[in-house]
């Protein structure tokens, strides 16, 4: 790296010892040393594209019934069978994937906007502000997610948005106490108080210094919420309170194979089984190993 | 005399993911019984590595490659594990630096002692509170039951000495014991070390940075630069006659108590070298200003100038004319006068600040810690004011309320006509320009995911100076004038080293053109060498931009090199305040007096013997340490550690009164006698002069 000649009053050579790389090059560094996260990114990478580009080279039906073809097993036509009313299983994956991956990713998005402006607002002001906002942030999680997930599910008709907007009602609260807990630790530091001293508004302080150095946190604590959203998205779909048919989702594909799982109609259960688990693992693996790349910053400085 | 410690040649590496740090590379030394050795060297120079190459407790990856380290006749390099474990336990003491991370704070101290000691129970309580008693822990018994939390960080310190001594050791390791810890308690704690090694007759090999300390205490110093002993031999000799020329450098680079205000620091140009690739031949010679086309070439070898005493050195200072570090000299000592008709710019006037104390689960106030009890002065444009005090006496606590990041609980500060504790945020926010802050800290004060140059640009931003392309012409600028490069605006703050990062953090103090600023132990921790490159610095500054500096320090020295006028403060209280060299030659009150004197200094290196001038009858220590701002003691706050007190000092409160022009101190019975009230001038403390 052409690293910036450092010297003071003509320091001479052998002085500088800091020129170490960027900080993005040393997370970068300790991100692809780590192989769980190459894989897991390699994962990511093909299940999309499975999801989103497969359709376009394998084209099938995904709108019309055909029970004269319903519950076939695999064949040359149909290399992963087709399910109870004649859909294709492998295109079906496909578009179950992309509802999937459509909830997973926006929900995480949503639930971390809400969760970091939340949790920064309340670390930012402290006292009754924050009590108040986390108080009732425990009030929240105090209440069984799925049981609220299932009756507001049963009240808003299903639809991708609804989905997303459903997952990140009860998402953000995790995300929220992490922004918080992080933001009152950062907000003594004393390059915040520089801010004050020239003269600087909270909104500045909050924008500029308190989010871009909690950032680590939040994009850690964002990728283990697309591995949950999608897996509440599953078990929604799962338990019938998900997108309504023709749209497919592989929470409803297994709901929609359990019946035949003593009929040795494996094709219906284990590929959008398998696929949840890769892409929830995908996440998680990607997620931890953030998390240690982020830790070896925190060693350096 | 069979020497205690005996260190051949020692090398010490730290592997590292891609480099090998050669952390120690090469050093020998010798410590007699009951002697003290005193190492010194900068951060990164491998005296900490040496020390802790001897109890083998070295970071992960480090390990020691060559050498041997002979204890009373035995090599420990050749021990397995366990056996060196039970030299550790037994034969050599560790004291670290920080009392309050090295105890474990579920663990009763009587419990951290007995573990030290081998045997049963009953004998090691007895032990325990044996020890406790010899380092001079008061009520030594019932302390036994404490927890760390409960002792202050001077006690803490004696429980870490206790437990290091708990096992009779032959040998005391004490790596920066006292520089958690302030200047009465650094001399308490330095003087128990002191009198232990005379009385158990153990070596101490003393681990620091400050010369000074190892001044007043050492039997015989080594020198360490880059993981080599560059000097060793006995005190005097070589802090008075050095001959190497990085102990020259570093011995012109601190500010003594009798520094002339007139010239300037010697600043060792440029940083320590990197310890995995260090320069060849001599490894100072790239910062030296004395190096010749051979000293690249050649390792100088250990030259023996005296008996004991040897340096590294092609070209050492001969004591001949010309061959010494030559400081420039500036035309004026850049003192003002105090000029009693003034306009102040800042007046201080019973300035009290209070934090309530609360208990229970409502919250209910119980009570206030007093940080600033009614404190008043004024400061004219231009002048340099120094604030000096142990932690816990308020004076950043004053500082912050200067810059208005601190809401007084009463009294006002005016600046330039106007109070800024009573002022509306908008008109706040468009005076904050004037009034600025440098930090102690160069790592925290800089948003680490911002450029230098968008930190630098913030301040403009906020108060909307200038265009963008004016605000980068203004970076510019004020790189340069901190003597960075332009292209530092490009870098990150982890880029750069404490020192310049310490200059980007003076940059953005200035880049509002303050008329102010209050810099908050500016230098404490940086190393001396750096210290010395931002004191002329600020020095330079102040001349050149007219600027006036509130100097924070707990360090006179420093203060008294920077500051035209000095306060003392005492737990919230102005106890004596005057003109820098009239406070520092003359104090007044006897705070200000025990402070001076309880701070070592390098102006009397080696005239007393290094045995003796550290017990010196004539040297009163302070007692105890600094109470509670809770419930701090009434009348004179001082009368509880005080030598001179009486019953007086507990019923009134002592007020300021004159001792020279513009020289005040608080005190009943004060060092020197006062100056009659008529001819005491102007009382600058009272307002509306």
């Amino acid at each position: 790296m052409n690293a910036p000649n450092l010297d003071v009053l003509a320091s001479p050579k052998g002085g500088e010892v800091r020129a170490e790389g960027g900080l993005g090059r040393a997370i970068g560094r300790a991100f692809t040393a780590n192989r769980l996260a190459v894989l897991g990114v390699g994962l990511i990478v093909v299940i999309v594209a499975f999801c989103f580009l497969g359709p376009l080279l394998y084209h099938t039906d995904q709108v019309y019934t055909n029970l004269t073809a319903a519950n076939l097993p695999p064949s040359a036509a149909h290399p992963l069978g087709t399910d109870y009313l004649g859909y294709d299983e492998l295109g079906r994956l496909m578009a179950g994937g992309q509802s999937s991956i459509e909830v997973g990713l926006a929900a995480a998005v949503m639930a971390s906007a809400i969760g970091v402006a939340w949790g920064a607002l309340a670390g930012y002001f402290g006292g009754v502000v924050d009590a108040v906002m986390m108080r009732i942030v425990d009030i929240v999680l105090s209440i069984p997610g799925l049981f609220i997930l299932l009756f507001v599910a049963t009240i808003i008709p299903p639809t991708l948005g609804t989905m997303i907007a459903i997952i990140a009602l009860f998402a953000w609260l995790i995300p929220a106490r992490l922004v918080r807990g992080e933001v009152l630790s950062l907000r003594s530091r004393e390059y915040v108080q520089a801010v004050r001293v020239m003269g600087g508004r909270g909104g500045r302080i909050m924008l500029r210094h308190l989010i871009p150095n909690a950032i680590g946190v939040i994009v850690v604590q964002a990728t283990f919420q697309v591995a949950d959203a999608i897996l509440i998205f599953a078990v929604l779909s799962y338990l019938g309170f998900g997108l309504s048919s023709p749209a497919a989702s592989w929470g409803e594909m297994l709901s929609s194979g359990t019946p035949y799982l003593y009929d040795d109609y494996w094709w219906l259960i284990y590929p959008p089984g398998v696929a949840i688990l890769l892409i929830v693992l995908a996440f998680n693996f990607v997620g931890d190993a953030l998390r240690d790349a982020l830790d070896v910053r925190l060693r350096q400085t | 005399m069979g020497e205690l410690l005996d260190i051949k040649n020692l090398r010490t590496d730290i592997q590292q993911r891609r480099s090998v740090v050669h952390a120690v590379d090469g050093v020998s030394l010798t410590l007699g019984e009951g002697q003290i050795l005193g190492l010194v060297g900068e951060s990164g120079s491998g005296k900490t590595m040496t020390g802790m190459s001897i109890v083998r407790l070295l970071p992960p990856g480090g390990h020691i490659v060559g050498g041997s380290i002979t204890l009373a006749g035995r090599e420990l390099t050749a021990l397995d594990d366990e056996a060196m474990r039970r030299v550790r336990g037994n034969e050599i003491g560790v004291v670290f630096q920080d009392p309050m991370t090295s105890l474990n704070p579920t663990m009763t101290i009587g419990n951290q002692i007995a573990e030290a000691v081998q045997g049963n129970r009953g004998a090691a309580r007895e032990r325990a509170a044996e020890t406790l008693d010899l380092v001079g822990m008061p009520r030594a018994r019932e302390r036994l039951d404490n927890y760390p939390h409960q002792l202050s960080g001077g006690m803490r310190q004696r429980v870490m000495i206790a437990m290091a001594l708990a096992s009779d050791p032959k040998l005391l390791i004490a790596d920066e014991p006292t520089t958690a810890l302030d200047a009465t308690i650094q001399e308490q704690i330095l003087d128990l070390l002191e009198s232990l090694r005379a009385r158990l007759g153990m070596g101490i090999l003393l681990i620091t940075h400050d010369l000074a300390v190892i001044s007043r205490y050492a039997d015989q110093v080594a020198v360490m630069y880059a993981g080599r002993i560059v000097e060793t031999g006995p005190t005097g000799p070589v802090l008075r006659r050095m001959r190497h020329r990085y102990t020259e450098a570093l011995m012109a680079a601190v500010p003594r108590r009798d520094q002339d205000a007139g010239i300037d620091l010697y600043s060792i140009p440029g940083l320590p070298p990197d310890l995995s690739d260090p320069p060849a031949g001599c490894r100072f010679h790239p910062r030296c200003l004395f190096s010749q086309d051979d000293c690249g070439a050649t390792d100088p070898p250990l030259v023996t100038v005296a008996p004991g005493h040897q340096h590294a050195c092609l070209h050492p200072v001969t004591y001949t004319a010309g061959s010494t570090l030559k400081l420039t000299e500036r035309a004026s000592d850049g003192r003002r006068v105090i000029d009693a008709r003034a306009v102040p710019l800042v007046e201080v006037r019973d300035l009290v600040k209070e934090y309530p104390v609360t208990a229970g689960l409502l919250q209910r106030r119980v009570g206030a810690v007093s940080a600033v009890a009614g404190v008043s002065f004024t400061l004219t444009p231009g002048e340099t004011f120094g604030l000096v005090g142990e932690s816990g006496c308020g004076k950043s606590t004053l500082g912050r309320a200067l810059v208005a990041l601190e809401k007084p609980t009463s009294g006002s500060i005016i600046f330039a006509g106007h109070d800024i504790t009573a002022m509306p945020a908008g008109e706040l926010r468009r005076i904050r320009r004037d009034l600025q802050l440098m930090f102690q800290d160069p790592y925290a004060s800089l948003d680490p995911r911002m450029r230098v140059g968008a930190i630098l640009r913030e301040p403009l931003a906020i108060q909307r100076i200038g265009s963008r392309r004016d605000q980068d012409r203004r970076v510019g600028e004020l790189l340069e004038e901190v003597g960075l490069r332009p292209s530092a605006a490009q870098s990150y703050p982890h880029e750069f080293s404490g020192g310049q990062r310490q200059r980007i953090g003076l940059a953005r103090a200035l880049a509002l053109e303050p008329k102010l600023v209050v810099a908050d132990e500016p230098v404490s921790a940086l190393d001396v060498s750096i210290q010395a490159q931002i004191l002329n610095l600020m020095r330079e500054l102040r001349e050149r931009l007219g600027l006036s500096y509130v100097i924070i320090s707990h360090d006179l020295a420093v203060v008294r090199y920077m500051a035209d006028r000095i306060g003392v403060m005492y737990l919230g209280k102005l106890v004596e305040i005057g003109p820098a060299t009239d406070v520092s030659d003359h104090p007044a009150h006897p705070y200000t007096e025990a402070l001076l004197r309880a701070v070592p200094d390098l102006t009397s290196a080696g005239r007393a013997t290094p045995a003796t001038n550290g017990a010196s009858p004539a040297r009163p220590a302070v007692r105890g340490e600094l109470p509670s701002a809770i419930n701090p003691p009434s009348g004179c706050r001082f009368r509880t550690r005080c030598p001179r007190a009486q019953e007086l000092c507990a019923e009134v409160e002592p007020p300021l009164r004159p001792f020279g022009p513009h020289h005040l101190a608080a005190c009943h019975f004060p060092l020197r006698a006062p100056l009659p009230v008529e001819a005491g001038l102007h009382a600058p403390a009272s307002p509306g002069t």
